[in-house]
């Protein structure tokens, strides 16, 4: 199994790039974002999926790297490519900083944790008024959406910048799942006692996932502010906590194309299930339940299960 | 002005929602529609707050819209071509509301988009409209498009923004019920709107604003805020949103019981789609709302607002016919029908034939400077500020009076007027 | 400061109420049921349509609603229960989806049937009780009152009858249940059921303070997944000490200390938060083992 899985998402990203060229308008528009979102899915999955940390907290670093990169544009002035950096590394530190305290807890009481501290970060968002206009949420001026002569309100310039940090995310998730120190962290998550006593120290292992994860999350929630021109407080919600663990669990977690497929089969779901009925959220959930039935462990997940080996 | 294959289904199955990919299906089950003409129809997209919390203004938009539609195709259309409307829920979220303009402007390949409400989605909308260059007008009353926040593409012809309510508010308010007012209000952004506009305004008219309790969202129990009332208030001004807006009224009325209490003076925004016979509200008998058109058909209500009260389904107490308890949001989706008059006299003004006239269609906007009180404007008169995209009407003022609401005072223009903000006409098209 | 104790009263005992139904689900089943919130927001929109049916006589409606909402709640979580969760061996991941997935069904269930707007249910009496300083709701008091009785009657159930005998040896066990002839399947479905009955139980109690409206399932489904972690997981007390702690917490700050209601909520939740980081076990569960 060795370097295996490389082909297949080799595949994978050389289809989406074939999409800069061959999708219609819409669906061209709707895939910038959805790698976006995915980006920040991946990353969820190498907190939840591999290592099994459940976070309910993420949403607090997506919103690190949203403002981080707004305020870096707007109020220090800093061109967009060193704000996508700023915004990426808020979003780690955000997770870093939450881990050391929250990682003194496990399993649900994590989750809760994460959950709390989250809510706290968006109440700061809306208590920022003056700053982040609350739930109202502020527009990035153009200016701050040209990156090095390249404006990224152009979805033909959007694409390929989303499809490199996309793939970038899920080229790192890969090596990182194939690595040493991806085998630890599904160490941790299958049994944490007998890691420790192989010599490995939990709590590092849990808070460098967790970093890592954030840092996803921060490079996600960055690149949408710039590219979308728009941050505000819902975007920092549990909701959005609770939409990238959907993603990873339909998609299937602790696979590495997983989190993209269940972010995709989402969106679309939504988006056809809009155009057949206006009670869209009926068939969404009952399309859910079907599908949690048929595939417990995620599309992704269930095939392999299933003797589809190959999948990433 | 686009291929036929997205022109062939029925009007009925676009008000139904069925856009994009149930067209193209539609087009295969039914091939004989299939030819473009010269009268092809001029499609319009609507942001519809379908699910989430603007639901309830959403159920009345979307009535509103077809409403409005269906006296427009009476009339003729625009230019002479059918309209169609294509309604897509945005969720009130402003993630998924920049996501659908997509689908209506792209794919739906709507000529323009129209009727969001809430300001978030509206703000996280507002760049895509820019990005794809099409007109987005929205029925919203938020103060972003007259800021100078948004762009050239946003416009709002059709309602009267907020910072130019409340200052019309402060003369009358300040001269009929007391100098000394303390505020309730959201903490977020439409609160500090408020909190902003009315303390300035109040000042100027020699009133003061002598405390601020900012009410955080999620809060869905409001007693114990209403200690921090000061004793010497004469005017309480109290605004809520959102679901919970009853509670508040209601506890307000607990607080203060039968005993005497300060003059109360609310926006209707806090009893939009409510009832005023719900229980609990009866403490309300005598207190003053601001309204942007009376949701109780008054005496001297004008012909134009009794034909647009009848159209839209509206009786005479504010509620659908025949269904009393669906209460409308009377004071907001009258900007529904009117933003649809002013798309049909910018597209005809502006010899708008299709997509490409999209700019033309916004200058022709902009050249615009004011609306005639009519069936096309039944709130009243508007004049409209080109440079800053935003529209001007009266306001009402009514008093709580057996069980329903009599407008006691009505605005100028003038009142609401301020210095512009904003001069979108220099930035390109 | 005793008014925002009350109504920290009123908030805790609706609270409490709701997490020991849900204490009950993530106790003895383990699943973490992401739709418990619309169990609540089900339970007051059935009232709304019940009392609905007796224009005249709130307080018999009132009664009736009492028992019908939280029945029919209960049943739906029962079918819930067997169509799905069942099949899905109660396993961890999974549930999430299922239960995320029940969520979109019922809230679009209740807003296609009753609508988008906040109704009011009117309380099933109405006098106030004048105190020296300011007026307050004598059905509030009730409130307070009933939620504890039923909470009496739960512990009761779970501590002095058959029933909870077998609900807490399932919890401890599942194979050893099974292996002393308890019927699993049955008891499952019963907490479950029971869990989100509960739920409804405390929503008709509030929707005469509150509103009956399609989306108010989310803050009771956040506090109640808040309240049975900090009071620690399977004890009764816990819970209620926390639904008390997180009731009366940032209205007592923001009173106490003159913050501004927003900033009180924020260090509020972040005290909370600390609590948890600083004894995982919670307020008063025990130890993880």
């Amino acid at each position: 199994m060795r370097g295996g899985g490389l082909l297949p998402v080799a595949g994978l990203l050389g289809v989406l790039a074939a999409g800069q060229w061959l999708l219609p308008a819409y669906h061209h528009a709707n895939l910038v974002r959805i790698m976006v979102l995915a980006l920040y899915a991946t990353g969820y999955n190498i907190a939840f999926g591999y290592t099994g940390l459940l976070s309910l907290g993420h949403a607090l670093f997506f919103a690190a790297g949203l403002y981080g990169a707004s305020f870096a544009a707007t109020l220090a002035g800093l061109p967009p490519g060193a704000a996508l950096a700023a915004g990426t590394a808020a979003g780690g530190l955000a997770a870093a900083a939450v881990g050391v305290l929250a990682l003194r807890t496990a399993g649900v009481a994590f989750m809760i944790v994460t959950l709390m501290f989250a809510q706290a970060g968006w109440l700061a968002i809306l208590a920022l008024g003056p700053w982040t206009r609350g739930d109202e949420g502020i527009v990035l001026p153009d200016a701050a959406r040209a990156l090095a002569g390249f404006d990224l309100s152009d979805d033909a310039v959007r694409y390929p910048l989303a499809l490199a940090l996309f793939a970038a995310g899920l080229l790192a998730c890969l090596w990182l799942v194939r690595s040493r120190a991806g085998r630890v962290m599904v160490a941790m998550r299958e049994n944490e006692e007998r890691a420790r006593m192989l010599g490995y120290d939990p709590f590092r292992v849990k808070l460098a996932a967790l970093a890592i994860s954030g840092t996803y999350a921060g490079a996600a929630g960055a690149a949408y502010a710039l590219m979308f021109g728009y941050a505000g407080a819902s975007l920092a919600s549990v909701q959005y906590s609770i939409l990238p663990l959907l993603w990873v669990l339909v998609g299937g977690a602790g696979t590495v194309a997983g989190p993209f497929v269940g972010c995709l089969l989402m969106f679309y779901l939504i988006d056809y299930a809009s155009s057949l009925t206006s009670a869209t959220l009926l068939l969404v959930g009952l399309a859910l339940l079907v599908l949690v039935l048929f595939a417990p462990r995620g599309i992704l997940g269930t095939l392999r299960e299933k003797g589809v080996r190959w999948l990433p | 002005m686009t291929d036929g294959l997205h022109l062939t289904s029925t009007r009925r199955t676009v008000l139904k929602g069925l856009a994009g990919t149930g067209a193209l299906a539609a087009a295969g089950f039914f091939p004989g529609y299939s030819n473009a003409q010269s009268a092809a129809p001029i499609r319009l997209g609507f942001q519809l707050h379908r699910t989430g919390i603007g639901a309830s203004y959403g159920r009345w938009y979307e009535r509103t819209a077809t409403a409005a539609l269906k006296r427009l195709n009476d009339g003729g259309g625009i230019s002479g071509r059918p309209v169609e409307i294509v309604f897509e829920d945005d969720g009130t979220d402003p993630a998924r509301g920049a996501e659908i303009f997509g689908k209506l402007a792209t794919q739906s390949n709507c000529d323009l988009v129209f009727g969001a409400l809430f300001s978030h989605v509206v703000i996280g909308t507002a760049p895509r409209a820019a990005e794809l260059k099409v007109p987005y007008l929205v029925c919203s009353e938020g103060h972003h498009v007259a800021s100078g926040k948004l762009n050239r593409w946003t416009l709002q012809p059709g309602i009267t923004d907020v910072k130019s309510q409340v200052q019309a508010m402060a003369p009358w308010v300040s001269s009929t019920l007391g100098k000394k007012v303390t505020m309730i209000f959201p903490d977020f952004a439409f609160g500090y709107d408020h909190r902003d506009y009315f303390s300035a305004a109040m000042k100027a008219q020699g009133g003061e604003v002598i405390a601020q309790i900012a009410v955080p969202p999620t809060e869905s129990s409001f007693t114990r805020y209403f200690p921090q009332i000061p004793a010497e208030t004469e005017v309480l001004y109290h605004v809520m949103v959102g679901p919970a807006v009853l509670t508040f009224v209601k506890e307000l009325g607990e607080f203060y019981g039968s005993g005497g209490h300060p003059q109360l003076f609310g926006f209707i925004d806090s009893l939009e789609a409510v009832d005023f016979a719900s229980p609990g509200l009866e403490f309300l008998a005598g207190s003053h709302f601001w309204e942007a058109m009376p949701r109780y058909r008054q005496a001297d209500a004008t012909p134009a607002e009794t034909a647009y009260r009848a159209a839209v389904g509206v009786d005479d107490n504010g509620a659908a016919t025949g269904d009393a308890k669906d209460v409308s949001t009377y004071s907001h989706m009258f900007s529904v029908w009117e933003t649809l008059s002013v798309i049909k006299a910018g597209m005809e003004a502006s010899g708008y034939a299709g997509p490409a006239d999209r700019a033309k269609f916004v200058e022709a906007l902009e050249a615009m400077t004011g609306f005639a009180e009519g069936e096309d404007h039944p709130q009243g008169a508007k004049t409209f500020n080109g440079k800053t995209h935003q529209a001007f009407g009266i306001q009402n003022i009514s008093k709580v009076e057996g069980g329903r609401l009599n407008v006691v005072h009505k605005t100028s223009i003038e009142d609401g007027m301020y210095p512009d903000e904003a001069d979108y006409t220099t930035q390109p098209l | 400061m005793l008014l925002a104790l009350m109504e920290g009263l009123v908030s805790a005992a609706v609270l409490a109420l709701t997490a020991v139904g849900l204490s009950l689900t993530f106790g003895v089943m383990r699943v973490v049921n992401v739709a418990h919130g619309e169990f609540f927001m089900l339970g007051a929109v059935l009232a709304w349509f019940v009392t609905q049916a007796f224009p005249g006589a709130p307080a018999l409606g009132f009664a009736l609603a009492l028992v019908v909402c939280p029945l029919c709640v209960a049943a739906i979580a029962v079918l819930a229960d067997l169509l799905v969760l069942k099949r899905l061996a109660y396993e961890p991941a999974p549930t999430i989806v299922a239960t995320i997935g029940l969520l979109y069904v019922l809230q679009q269930a209740a807003l296609s049937l009753f609508g988008p707007d906040a109704r009011p249910v009117a309380p099933p009496f109405d006098f106030r009780v004048q105190l020296p300083w300011f007026g307050y709701s004598g059905y509030k008091l009730c409130v307070i009152l009933a939620a504890l009785a039923l909470l009496g009657l739960v512990w009761a159930l779970l501590s002095r009858t058959r029933i909870g005998l077998v609900m807490r040896a399932t919890r401890i066990d599942r194979e050893m249940a099974r292996a002393f002839a308890i019927n699993v399947d049955l008891v499952y479905a019963g907490v479950f059921g029971l869990g989100a009955g509960l739920a409804a139980v405390a929503a008709v109690l509030i929707v005469p303070i509150r509103q009956a409206h399609y989306l108010m399932g989310a803050d009771p489904l956040l506090l109640s997944f808040i309240v049975v972690i900090i009071g620690g997981l399977g004890s009764l007390r816990g819970t209620l000490a926390a639904a008390l702690l997180i009731g009366l917490m940032d209205g007592l700050l923001s009173t106490a200390l003159f913050l501004p209601p927003t900033v009180a909520r924020i260090a509020a939740t972040l005290l909370v938060a600390l609590v948890l980081v600083f004894r995982p076990q919670g307020l008063l569960g025990k130890a993880a083992a």
